[in-house]
């Protein structure tokens, strides 16, 4: 134990470790980006582990094409701004087939983001994928390992992790075969909020509270976030001022009437919370083990 | 605020550890409202009843919930008033020992829970065992289920003797035995009316206030280099994260297995550069000059950091397939992953008495001590004195399954021809690790010749070249180990023997030994020849008898010619001329230094 390192200290040295141990010993690594804030923890820690070269990989975001529309100019600055290689992929035959979050639910979610993920990573061949995963999050997440094996399929078997011990990470793997790196594993959302609070690093503006147009679908919060939310029968828009605890596909990330409008008051709030992240996330209501589930098909 | 605290939950299964924990989160609090909810609902649709189950909080694996076990480690987060914690809850079944070890070698500090019913039990003593070998110095012992046994202070005596004689020679800092009951909530967050006679803290108050910490910046700077950064040509840093000690800007270090000496350019933490750096920090280091280092090497400021091809080390078997000798393996230390083979199998380690008891197979979840040999060296410490650089995992080469951890106990190093299915310690594994072929340099002729002299001379001449040696002198050896010895011809004869026999020894231990006796009889050379085999040189020092009588250093041949000796060598004592030494020198046609010079060169062939 290092008494001189804060908790936070010890995170960020962990993170860093890993990062860097991936970046030594897989062939083909990529950093899986999704603009959300534990992505922007994870890229603020690459760009401090190799300091001052920049990250020796590419960073990915898989676009579903129903993203928030500040997270993609947020995505598209922060690249430039860092002069870091970031690669978008679509799942172009998810879109062709009009693939949507409306009309096809649980099986949207599938196409176009784990099927499109798994395209994505064998296009490319990327060998080891970091995540932004957080132990914290959901109770399959907590039995994960740092370095998470999959199988020619993308597959996770939970049943049968590859013991991790120590810091001597086993990054060992055969062709076809690939690894889910967490360096964020042993953060929990509130370290996330204070970390990006003592690092100043930048996070998208949807996280702060704003009025916003709204309607409420299902006890959430869904934002309109463009033309293509079709009102349900009873349904209206309404300005509140809301923010979101999470960002992914706007209809599905549902938003929480809130007046935190800086950090400080997020944290205060999230300190306080009564309610853990993941249930702002729609699809997680579905059935207890429905995340692991998922998971076990490739669902990051 | 105390630091973090990461400490494990482990201990048979049914003993009560998810409950444990689900019931401290509970009680404290320190539950967000919808994982309360979850719980409830989903104990009602579970297997117990109505009743709230706390294990379902941390069971959360599908197939954990159907079968009502923990197969894998699950990671809690959470905070009191007083402190941050992670808790690695494990799982207690003997199947999936493995993960539990996950658990162990993550943690500072280990909960080990027994069922107050049934006591210290095989599998609390293989947690306990594998706990001590991870490196975990602090153990709470937490006997569970006091209430199946009516609070019974004179029970929960008994199992704390058990555990403390068990645990006895651990190597443990701190053990806490508490008498708690993860169901009813006895002595987790606060002391409980039923056990009035415990006088220690309840289970969180005691982790909430522990100190675990060990002081590691005392200690010489280590750093295992994880990778070198260069992106351009006037920068070339080595980053990794410092294990112990720290660093000032200008410090001296020396880079291993290279053995260079270089002084801190600049130091960077993160992105920040810095005048220092200590333990525990992420580190990019620039030297002041070129040196060979790449991903697996060390940098150091201590002299004790050894590097080796070959060591011995206790290990947790973790495969599912056996462990056989003379498999090739992935060893990864530190930074560096090399091929090694587990060479010889010693013994295995009993779970139950910590005996040592010989082998012939190795099945998962056993405790074994090997040794292992790498294809080139690798820099390490022993893992009591830096977990970065003691701790291994072996690595299936075809599987790529973590086939075993480990801790590395001491080095070994290898001889080119020794046979390593014998486990001992051999002669030639001495020699090697002296970096010398032992010798017994037999100098043989007439008092007064110069035999002492010239190996005296000699072996001083070995040592300035780094050799190991010992002079065994006649008449020095008749003072100690031959003074029950007279000068009848059977005494002379044992007198031999027995130093021919010591020779033998000191190259045993290595050494090259130098023996300065008259030893006249060809017989008794033969016999010495034959004890000492192909060590055995002999130096006939055959400076004639008549310039032996002149110089008559002691005054010896006088008394002889006076009839005051009886068989005195040369005068009423025949001296048996060698037929074939492998060196001879006649003292009376050379100086001194000469006749060492001569000498030595000759000794040279038969060291190389």
């Amino acid at each position: 134990m290092r008494h001189h390192l804060s908790h936070l200290d010890q995170l960020e040295a962990e993170a860093i470790y890993i990062i860097r141990e991936v970046a030594a010993e897989c062939e083909k690594p990529v950093m899986l980006y999704s603009i959300g804030k534990d992505s922007s923890v994870m890229l603020h820690l690459a760009m401090k582990a190799f300091y001052p070269e920049k990250p020796p990989f590419p960073f990915l975001h898989v676009n579903t094409t129903w993203k928030f529309k500040e997270m993609i100019d947020f995505r598209d600055r922060k690249a430039k701004e860092l002069g870091i290689e970031m690669i978008e992929h679509i799942n172009q035959e998810g879109v062709e087939q009009g693939i949507n979050p409306f009309d096809h639910g649980s099986a949207y979610t599938d196409i176009m983001k784990t099927q499109s993920l798994k395209q994505a990573l064998d296009q490319y061949e990327f060998t080891a994928a970091f995540g932004g995963g957080r132990r914290d999050e959901e109770k399959s997440r907590a039995k994960e390992r740092v370095f998470s094996f999959r199988n020619k399929n993308h597959a996770w078997d939970p049943k049968n992790q590859k013991p991790e011990m120590w810091k001597l990470y086993n990054t060992r793997i055969n062709k076809g075969e690939s690894m889910r790196v967490f360096p964020l594993s042993n953060w929990t959302e509130k370290d996330i909020w204070q970390y990006i609070k003592r690092e100043n690093i930048d996070i998208v503006p949807l996280y702060f509270a704003k009025e916003r147009p709204v309607v409420e679908r299902d006890g959430n919060i869904v934002m309109v976030d463009d033309d293509r939310l079709k009102l349900e029968p009873g349904e209206e828009i309404k300005h509140k001022k809301v923010r979101f605890r999470t960002l992914g596909c706007y209809p599905l990330t549902g938003g929480v009437e809130s007046e935190a409008e800086t950090l400080d008051e997020i944290i205060d709030e999230t300190l306080g919370a009564v309610s853990s992240e993941r249930t702002s996330r729609v699809i997680d209501q579905e059935a207890a083990g429905s995340m692991e589930r998922r998971k076990r098909e490739g669902y990051f | 605020m105390k630091g973090l605290l990461k400490f494990i939950t482990c201990g048979s299964v049914d003993d009560g550890k998810s409950t444990l924990i689900g019931h401290m989160l509970y009680d404290a609090k320190l539950l967000f409202a919808d994982q309360e909810k979850a719980l409830e609902l989903d104990s009602k649709v579970g297997s117990r009843g109505g009743e709230i189950d706390y294990s379902l909080l941390l069971d959360g694996l599908m197939a954990e919930r159907e079968q009502g076990i923990t197969i894998d480690v699950a990671y809690r987060y959470f905070t009191t008033d007083n402190r941050s914690f992670i808790v690695a809850d494990t799982p207690g079944h003997e199947e999936y020992t493995r993960n539990m070890a996950v658990g162990a070698s993550f943690a500072d500090l280990a909960v080990i829970l027994v069922d107050a019913t049934k006591g210290v039990i095989t599998q609390t003593k293989r947690h306990a065992r594998i706990c001590a070998l991870m490196g975990i110095k602090h153990v709470v012992l937490a006997v569970n289920k006091m209430d199946l046994i009516g609070f019974d202070q004179k029970r929960f005596e008994e199992i704390k003797n058990d555990f403390l004689q068990m645990t006895y020679g651990f190597n443990l800092e701190s053990v806490q035995v508490i008498p708690v009951s993860a169901t009813e909530g006895d002595n987790i967050t606060k002391n409980s009316e039923n056990t009035l006679w415990y006088d220690g803290k309840a289970l969180l108050p005691y982790l909430e206030d522990i100190e675990v910490e060990e002081d590691v910046d005392q200690e010489e700077f280590v750093m295992p280099v994880q990778r070198v950064s260069r992106p351009n040509h006037t920068f070339r840093g080595f980053q990794g994260q410092v294990e112990a000690g720290h660093i000032k800007v200008g410090d001296e270090l020396i880079t291993l297995p290279s053995q260079e000496k270089a002084n801190v350019k600049s130091i960077l933490v993160t992105d920040h550069e810095v005048s220092e750096a200590g333990a525990g920090q992420p580190v990019t280091v620039q030297l002041d000059r070129e040196v060979d280092v790449s991903r697996g090497c060390v940098i150091t400021t201590s002299e004790n950091i050894q590097v080796t091809d070959m060591f011995t080390a206790t290990i947790l078997w973790m495969d599912d397939t056996e462990l056989v000798e003379g498999r090739n393996y992935l060893v990864k230390v530190g930074t560096k992953l090399l091929p090694g083979t587990v060479m010889s199998i010693k013994n295995k380690i009993d779970i139950n008495t910590g005996k040592e008891v010989p082998a012939d197979k190795i099945f998962k979840n056993e405790l074994v001590e090997c040794d292992i040999s790498l294809s080139e060296n690798m820099v390490f410490d022993k893992f009591e004195n830096n977990e970065a650089l003691g701790g291994l995992i072996l690595v299936d080469r075809v599987t790529n399954m973590t086939s075993a951890c480990g801790v590395i106990k001491h080095e070994l190093r290898r001889s080119t021809n020794v046979v390593w299915q014998d486990t001992d310690v051999t002669r030639e594994v001495r020699a090697q690790q002296k970096g010398q072929k032992p010798l017994t340099l037999w100098f043989t002729g007439l008092s007064g010749s110069g035999k002492s002299t010239l190996a005296n001379e000699v072996e001083k001449r070995l040592v300035a070249t780094g050799h190991h040696t010992m002079l065994l002198d006649g008449d020095n050896v008749r003072h100690g180990l031959n003074k029950n010895l007279g000068f009848k011809e059977q005494d002379r004869v044992e007198n031999i023997r027995r130093i021919a026999e010591v020779g033998k020894l000191m190259n045993d231990a290595g050494l090259i030994a130098l023996t300065s006796f008259i030893s006249p009889y060809d017989s008794d050379r033969q016999n010495a020849r034959e004890i000492i085999g192909d060590s055995y040189i002999e130096i006939f020092v055959s400076t004639p008898l008549e310039v032996c009588e002149e110089r008559d250093v002691k005054g010896l041949y006088k008394k002889a010619r006076a009839g005051e000796i009886p068989n005195f060598t040369g005068i009423s004592s025949p001296y048996e001329k060698p037929e074939n030494p492998e060196i001879e020198i006649d003292t009376s046609k050379y100086s001194l230094e000469e006749a060492t010079d001569y000498v030595v060169k000759e000794i040279m062939k038969y060291l190389d």
